[in-house]
């Protein structure tokens, strides 16, 4: 199989077709958050979107880990939680400080950067960009924390780094919950009334522009592009060669720890704003939520989606989401197309058929929904001429068979 | 004579307790192949590994054109100029053959295109595989990528240990052809090899090491002839 580059021009109409794909993907959220009217069908679209591309966001930066770099870890959830409480900390209006933290008596933090830009730039524009800072800033937390951790942890490999970032993750977690920090971390009752999705509009002229699932969409998809350009660089391709062979990358005057530790930062980074935008979504946190349990759900979706592959992360974390919380709902629901009761359907019974088919995929699409392999359009064209593979494994067949009857003399 | 580049000097490596280099001594010529063989175990790869940086000496030191490298770690010795070809080749398997050799180049920062059309006019089927997975190509196919990732960090010495290892005698005879014409283009070669008969054949200089001491050198065809070597190495006739 020859493959050479592609001609400037082919690039050129790709990247064309993509930017307008993608324009008219924006529109359509526009028009979801603003104009389309609320039905039984946009009520779960919306919450759907949310929730997938934060997880796609954190999958994405486990995958960076797990796929590109070659570090089994597990401490995901942790930096989540690191950049969830970071957020909510920070964007708590000041007159509700007392209220949330009743039980653990009083606070000490008594500024709110949301608040601080509501002075500057308005009521909601500055909740809409305060966010944005705490979103930052929560990845910022958390990429010190892997910088903390990583230095005696990145020094382990394979399943012995995956059991101490899975450690570090619950300590992490009982730090946070520890209720002698009542007065920063609320221990362990729950946060709430801080800047979410449903404050994310802008008032421009009395006219109220929503940005409910454009923003964290948008936010995703801005963080996967840093990444995508990340593993493309010659630091992606140094994390690759490190996951391929690490004698062969020391051997090559790779500093094996320095790009480690690079990529470990990077994806807490990543998995601290997604941990910011998960609080965002659910209005309320509880460090109780970001157990292992968590962690092992987004590496599901990692393996599910294919390891090493940005576009499978995305669209596993896109189909698991959508299955969980809506497209299976109705196997609880008690009967079939609200009609016909089936005794057997009731509440649970969608667990257990979303674990049979997670069993069918790992069984026999064990390398996942893409493999290592990224969509482009050539793929979507081929996949559209010939699904499934039937041609061409019927075509390696009539090879083969030829090969054959040449009686071995073609081989190399 | 041409002057030393490379300057081992009472080498000695420990693996735990294990005594693998006891305290050996040579020296690189600037512009020659000089070749360690020995039996497995006798502390080649160990004293290479060692001189790559990968593992720390337990005495001794390396003098490369005058300026101790002793223990100083891989990414500081690439970029003073050893790169080392490992065992086994170890070519990255999932990268296409262009990053692979592209890895080669990773501590450059000046342009690699001249370097990039040298390795690809020394080994064509490089060039003509650029886009494949290093893992999918042959045994002998990898051991030029690895050869050619070695080159493009541009070394002033290049180490290889054991090329010749698990590929065909005519792949081999090909592997030493090339040894021998980046030899000739200016590049200092340090050979480890258990295929004593090729490697010395080739090499300006040899060294015999047997249980982490060198027990003879000379010039190849010196030791080629020699009934020692002949005995142990060579085969009787």
């Amino acid at each position: 199989m020859e493959k050479t580059l592609k001609p400037r021009s082919e690039k050129k109409t790709e990247n064309f077709i993509a930017i307008i794909c993608l324009v008219a993907f924006y529109v359509l959220l526009f028009l979801l958050d603003n104009y389309l009217p609320r039905n039984s069908f946009t009520t779960m679209l919306i919450p759907v979107l949310q929730k997938s591309s934060i997880f796609a966001l954190v999958c994405v930066s486990m995958n960076l880990l797990n796929g590109f770099t070659g570090l089994f870890s597990l401490g995901q959830a942790g930096f989540m939680l690191i950049g969830a409480y970071v957020y909510a900390m920070l964007s708590i209006p000041d007159e509700y400080r007392e209220a949330v933290y009743q039980y653990s008596g009083g606070t000490n933090i008594h500024f709110s950067i949301p608040e601080m830009l509501q002075g500057v730039i308005g009521q909601s524009a500055g909740s809409f960009f305060g966010a944005i800072i705490c979103i930052i800033i929560a990845g910022i937390i958390a990429g010190i924390f892997a910088a903390l951790i990583g230095i005696p942890v990145l020094r382990l490999k394979s399943d012995y780094l995956a059991i101490a970032t899975l450690g570090f993750a619950e300590i992490i977690r009982a730090v946070f919950q520890w209720d002698k920090l009542g007065k920063i971390t609320n221990g362990s009752y729950q946060l709430r009334k801080y800047t979410a999705f449903t404050d994310m509009n802008i008032n421009i002229g009395g006219n109220v522009i929503k940005f409910t699932s454009i923003f964290p969409v948008f936010i995703a998809m801005l963080c996967i592009l840093f990444i995508i350009l990340l593993i493309n660089s010659s630091y992606g391709r140094a994390f690759k060669a490190i996951r391929d062979d690490e004698i062969a990358a020391e051997a090559m005057g790779i500093n094996l720890f320095k790009h480690k530790q690079m990529s470990f930062i990077i994806s807490s980074f990543f998995a601290g704003a997604g941990g910011a935008l998960l609080a965002m979504y659910q209005t309320t946190i509880q460090a109780m939520a970001f157990k292992t349990a968590m962690t092992y759900e987004i590496l599901l979706i990692v393996v599910i989606g294919g390891i090493g592959s940005i576009s499978g992360s995305c669209i596993a974390s896109f189909l698991f989401i959508a299955c969980n919380e809506w497209w299976l709902r109705f196997l609880d629901s008690g009967s079939l197309f609200g009609i016909v009761p089936v005794p057997f359907f009731r509440d649970g019974f969608r667990k257990v058929v979303f674990s049979v088919v997670i069993m069918v995929i790992v069984l026999f699409f064990s390398k996942g929904i893409m493999g290592d392999k990224e969509i482009s359009f050539k793929g979507i064209g081929g996949f559209l001429k010939d699904p499934f593979g039937a041609k061409r494994r019927k075509a390696k067949k009539a090879v083969a068979a030829a090969a054959a009857a040449e009686g071995g003399e073609g081989n190399e | 004579m041409s002057n030393t580049i490379l300057s081992i000097k009472d080498l000695k490596v420990n693996y735990g307790g294990i005594e693998a280099v006891k305290g050996i001594s040579f020296d690189v010529n600037e512009g020659d192949i000089v070749t360690l063989i020995g039996a497995n175990g006798a502390g080649k790869s160990s004293t290479l590994r060692t001189i790559a940086g990968l593992v720390k000496p337990a005495g001794g030191s390396i003098i490369l054109q005058g300026e101790d490298i002793t223990g100083e770690n891989p990414t500081n010795i690439v970029k003073k100029g050893i790169t080392m070809v490992p065992e086994g080749r170890r070519i990255f398997p999932d990268l296409t053959v262009l990053e692979n050799l592209k890895m080669g180049a990773y501590l450059r920062n000046d342009n690699i295109t001249d370097d990039l059309n040298w390795v690809y006019d020394l080994f064509p089927r490089l060039k003509e595989r650029s886009w494949q997975a290093g893992g999918t190509l042959s045994g002998g196919e990898q051991q030029m990528l690895a050869v050619g990732r070695a080159l493009m960090s541009r070394p002033k010495v290049i180490m290889m240990d054991e090329p010749s290892l698990g590929l065909a005698p005519i792949i081999v005879r090909g592997i030493f052809d090339i040894i021998r014409e980046i030899n000739k283009q200016g590049v200092t070669i340090l050979l480890i090899e258990q295929n004593a008969n090729m490697a010395l054949k080739t090499a300006h200089t040899g060294y015999v090491m047997e249980t982490g001491r060198i027990t003879m050198s000379g010039p190849g065809s010196q030791l080629l002839a020699d009934d020692s070597v002949k005995a142990a190495y060579l085969g009787k006739h």
